[in-house]
């Protein structure tokens, strides 16, 4: 290949970034080397060096893979554990390679390299056809949305440059690409070992009139991942040299800014013109996505770090509660309810996993329905964050639709997020979803299309004028919990609020009537009352629930069904004497004379919360002082 | 019409540089003088322009220096009004931090990193952008962005945050750093074209010119009141340039006659040696490069 980068032509060279997926075993590094080398990227030391390597270990010939596992670990165990990025030009164009190991437990990094690539090769073994291997790398290209597809079929020189092989292969694949959202896949017979059609046609094969991967390469279009539609400018720094400048600097998200343009700020809604465009040290009349750029603004805002600049007709969503396909990245698993940070844009909000609606397999891509998500694992999740985020869905927009979550301790990125349209939005099946997975019962019920409250809650809270809340009682039987809690709602209901009073019996004659007392049965019991709680909630109630509930794991549940500081939980006490004493339902009495057992407060715990936002002792507190320290709180 | 190579990898390194500004508290920019560094600057110029840099470059200075890289030094300081901040290696010896190597093949490259650490203590800072590029070197194809340092200013391969998309997390907990590599996808030639295409200034010492040197084991070396020739070592006058600037010690030239930036860029496609080939400090063994790192180096 002639390396001919004269007289300026390089101004016209664009960028492709690509990444690789594969394992060792299929070629990929041999393949990397193999781009690198016969693209001249390889330099005379490094060649030596790989040399002098690969004779010590006692290889034959040159393995063109040392020239891609880099670090020390990755040469002991011969195997490749992190994204490494290589390079390369030719005369048309220069490439970026996430390389990315295929083993199982590094869907992570897959999901890494992904995330900024054009284009994804996944490499197939010729001799093993396609394996779980190829449909993770199809499953997590078309998460990613990576628009152009890649399948080189690799080793073709094992398989004597069989065409019947190469379209069996290619057949075999079509299954996958049934089931996948990639618009571009091209099918390319390789053998990265001898160099066929990587960079020159394969004589081996005169049965393939296509291209060769790097003319593949070289063609592509680029850029397919930019929106250039909808203009949005997260405001990344605020630039102010002097008192007469305040200039507001980002990279374009994507669309495309004119001087001159109506725009809104977001969150504060205000509204003004573009005064100027600076890019480069100058202004200029527009700039589209990708640019870094600083904006002024014809009259004086306030805008900070963290703020979007949109265009006044066309606004992204503004959410504090959404759903998101989500890779968990780290060894520690995801605790639903745990308060994390989540970094959108130039935005850094607190962030609570609500639930998780299913998990991905991504080797079968069926969804399976867990609790939580480990390191590796894909799965959707509902999520509410402290402040709203101005996110447009994913699949319409990569920038503003991708999300991070840090761990708040260890401040460690330990997941990434593609934001889902909202429900208002038909949504389509995924041609991943396999219904036939989903049996009635199950606690989530994936098919369901999560249909928006018609009449929002805050619009229900403006017209009753109250901020609606679920205040928890939570306590043994006989500690007061219902008597606080009936004269608290008479006195909230004399002061024109608008309640509601959920207690254990009333539920368990009805909707709960075919529930025990077993610790899975109280669990869903209060899961089943959590729920009807959020019904009357989002009513735009004040909420009161008197459960024994001796379970903190499911207190937790229901206070993460609700966003931050709706959940009340109030822990009533008193002595265990007293209770029994009050014995108002009989229930000791029946305790003690051994015709129940299992009575919370008798030879059953109670599980105290941690951090009760009230503890009530009753022992030694009137009825009215305990209704006045709730209401203080409420 | 897609943007060039060159203006994405501009856009990035800015994005990334307003992303220090806007993330720590105290940020600096490792300047060494070499042309990665200079093209830093120029990045960063541009990224906070009509402002200015809001940040202090810092030169860790082993006192071994080409005197051509110090005058080019302080008049670009003081071109763009910035303060600077100079560690000495010196002053670590002196102070008993480090000790000096002796004889031939004495170098101040390793004791630069003790030096260094201490500068970003003093003041206190926690975030120091360098003009490192992953194509340098195999341990380097894994740095990120945003490099995550212990306490110990020390880099764990294992405990780099995954970086996705142009989200970059800069969280940290009391102590720790990060080290940003604003220009981490540039390349050699990238960085020669971009200097050709903006037509940065850098020091004359890049274009070829008569200088003498003396060759060991093929590296040509500056004949230079720093360095200890062995007996049988004679320098000779020869036409030269160097494709890195460093450390005098251990900064190889290499034999050329491009003094324009299309001839240097005619060069470097046609070299047969990566740069570093000419750096003597990473010869020492195949992970040396991943060994200082794991040290604290740049």
């Amino acid at each position: 290949m002639q390396q001919n980068f004269s007289s300026s032509a390089y101004l016209n060279m664009d960028l492709l970034r690509f990444t690789t997926a594969g394992s060792v075993d299929d070629g990929k590094s041999t393949l990397i080397g193999r781009l690198l080398y016969d693209s001249k990227s390889i330099f005379e030391d490094q060649m030596e060096a790989i040399e002098r390597t690969s004779q010590m270990t006692g290889e034959d010939g040159v393995n063109l893979a040392l020239l891609t596992d880099g670090l020390r670990a990755e040469r002991e165990q011969k195997i490749t554990i992190d994204v490494a990025y290589r390079y390369f030009a030719t005369p048309r164009r220069k490439f970026i390679i996430a390389d990315t190991p295929g083993h199982e437990q590094y869907t992570r990094n897959m999901v890494t390299g992904a995330s900024t690539a054009d284009l994804a090769i996944i490499l197939i073994d010729a001799k093993n056809g396609i394996t779980t291997q190829s449909r993770r790398h199809a499953f997590i290209s078309s998460l990613l949305q990576i628009p152009h597809l890649v399948v080189a079929v690799n080793k073709m020189d094992l398989v004597n440059f069989s065409e019947e092989r190469f379209l069996e292969i290619k057949k075999e694949f079509d299954e996958i690409s049934e089931r996948i959202d990639v618009d571009n896949i091209t099918f390319i017979p390789i053998s990265a070992l001898l160099g066929d059609n990587i960079v020159n046609k394969s004589e081996n094969m005169p049965w393939y009139n296509g291209s060769t991967l790097l003319h593949t390469l070289e063609n592509v279009k680029i850029g397919s991942r930019k929106n250039t539609i909808d203009f949005r400018l997260p405001v990344q720094y605020v630039l102010r040299p002097n008192q007469s400048f305040r200039g507001f600097s980002g990279t374009i998200s994507s669309g495309t800014v004119r001087q001159g343009d109506e725009i809104i700020v977001l969150p504060s809604m205000r509204e003004s013109r573009v005064k100027e465009i600076w890019s480069d040290q100058k202004t200029v009349d527009s700039a589209s996505a990708g640019q870094s750029v600083v904006l002024t603004m014809a009259n004086e805002l306030d805008i900070s770090r963290g703020d979007m600049i949109v265009r006044k007709n066309n606004v992204p969503q503004i959410r504090s509660e959404f759903e998101a396909q989500v890779c968990w990245m780290h060894e520690q698993s995801m605790t639903i309810g745990k308060k994390y940070l989540l970094m959108h844009t130039t935005r850094t909000v607190q962030v609570i996993p609500q639930a998780l609606l299913y998990r991905m397999n991504v080797n079968t891509f069926h969804r399976e329905n867990d609790e939580t998500l480990g390191l590796n694992e894909i799965g959707r999740l509902r999520l509410v964050t402290s402040q709203p985020l101005f996110a447009d869905p994913y699949k319409l927009n990569n920038e503003t639709g991708s999300f991070i979550i840090m761990d708040p301790a260890t401040k460690v990125t330990v997941a990434a997020g593609m934001i889902r349209p909202p429900s208002t939005e038909p949504i389509k099946p995924d041609r991943t979803d396999d219904v036939s997975l989903h049996r009635a019962g199950k606690k989530h019920s994936p098919e369901a299309v999560w249909e928006p409250w018609n009449i929002p809650r805050e619009v229900r809270e403006e017209r009753a004028k109250q901020t609606a809340k679920v205040v928890w009682f939570t306590g043994i039987s006989g500690s007061g919990k219902s008597t606080v809690a009936r004269a608290l709602e008479k006195r909230l209901w004399e002061q024109g609020r608008q309640t509601m009073l959920l207690d254990g019996d009333q539920l368990r004659h009805g909707l709960c009537s075919d529930l025990g007392f077993s610790p899975e049965d109280r669990a869903e019991n209060i899961r089943r009352v959590g729920e009807v709680a959020r019904l009357f909630f989002e009513h735009g109630n004040i909420v009161l629930c008197t459960f024994v509930s001796p379970y903190k794991a499911d207190r937790d549940l229901v206070r993460a069904l609700l966003p931050e500081g709706r959940f009340i939980e109030i822990h009533v006490t008193c002595l265990t004497q007293t209770a029994q004493e009050r014995d108002p339902k009989g229930l000791y009495k029946k305790a003690r004379e051994g015709k129940i057992t299992g009575l919370t407060g008798f030879d059953a715990g109670h599980e105290a919360p941690d951090k009760p936002e009230l503890q009530i002792d009753t022992d030694n507190m009137s009825v009215d002082d305990a209704v006045d320290l709730v209401l203080s709180r409420i | 019409m897609t943007a060039s190579h060159l203006k994405v990898l501009e856009n990035e390194a800015i994005h990334v540089m307003r992303e220090v500004a806007a993330q720590f508290e105290r940020p600096g920019l490792l300047f060494s003088g070499g042309k990665d560094s200079i093209v830093m600057v120029h990045l960063a110029k541009k990224a906070f322009f009509p402002a200015k840099i809001p940040f202090p470059l810092i030169h860790i200075d082993t006192g071994h220096n080409f005197p051509e890289t110090l005058i080019f030094r302080d008049e670009l300081v003081e071109k763009l009004g910035v303060r600077l901040i100079v560690g000495l290696v010196q002053e670590s010896i002196d102070q008993g931090l480090v000790e000096e190597e002796t004889g031939p093949e004495a170098s101040r490259n390793a004791l630069q990193t003790v030096t260094l650490l201490e500068t970003l203590k003093k003041h206190q800072i926690d975030a120091a952008l360098g003009g490192g590029r992953r194509d340098e070197e195999k341990a380097r194809a894994k740095e990120r962005f945003f490099s995550h340092r212990d306490i110990f200013g020390q880099w764990d391969p294992k405990k780099q945050r995954p970086e996705l998309w142009s989200l970059y997390n800069g969280l940290k907990n009391q102590g720790e750093q990060f080290r940003v590599f604003p220009i981490s996808n540039w390349t050699e030639m990238d960085v020669w074209q971009y200097i050709a295409m903006e037509q940065i200034e850098i020091p004359q010492i890049y274009f070829a010119h008569r200088r003498k040197v003396f060759n060991r084991r093929g590296t040509l070396l500056d004949d230079c009141p720093f360095i200890q020739k062995y007996p049988e070592e004679k320098a000779e006058e020869m036409v030269v340039r160097f494709r890195t600037i460093g450390d005098a010690t251990c900064t190889g030239a290499v034999i050329s006659r491009a003094s324009t930036l299309e001839e240097i860029i005619q060069e470097v496609a046609a070299a047969r040696n990566t740069e570093r080939g000419n750096r003597h400090d990473d010869k020492r063994s195949e992970t040396a490069m991943e060994d200082r790192k794991r040290a604290g180096y740049f």
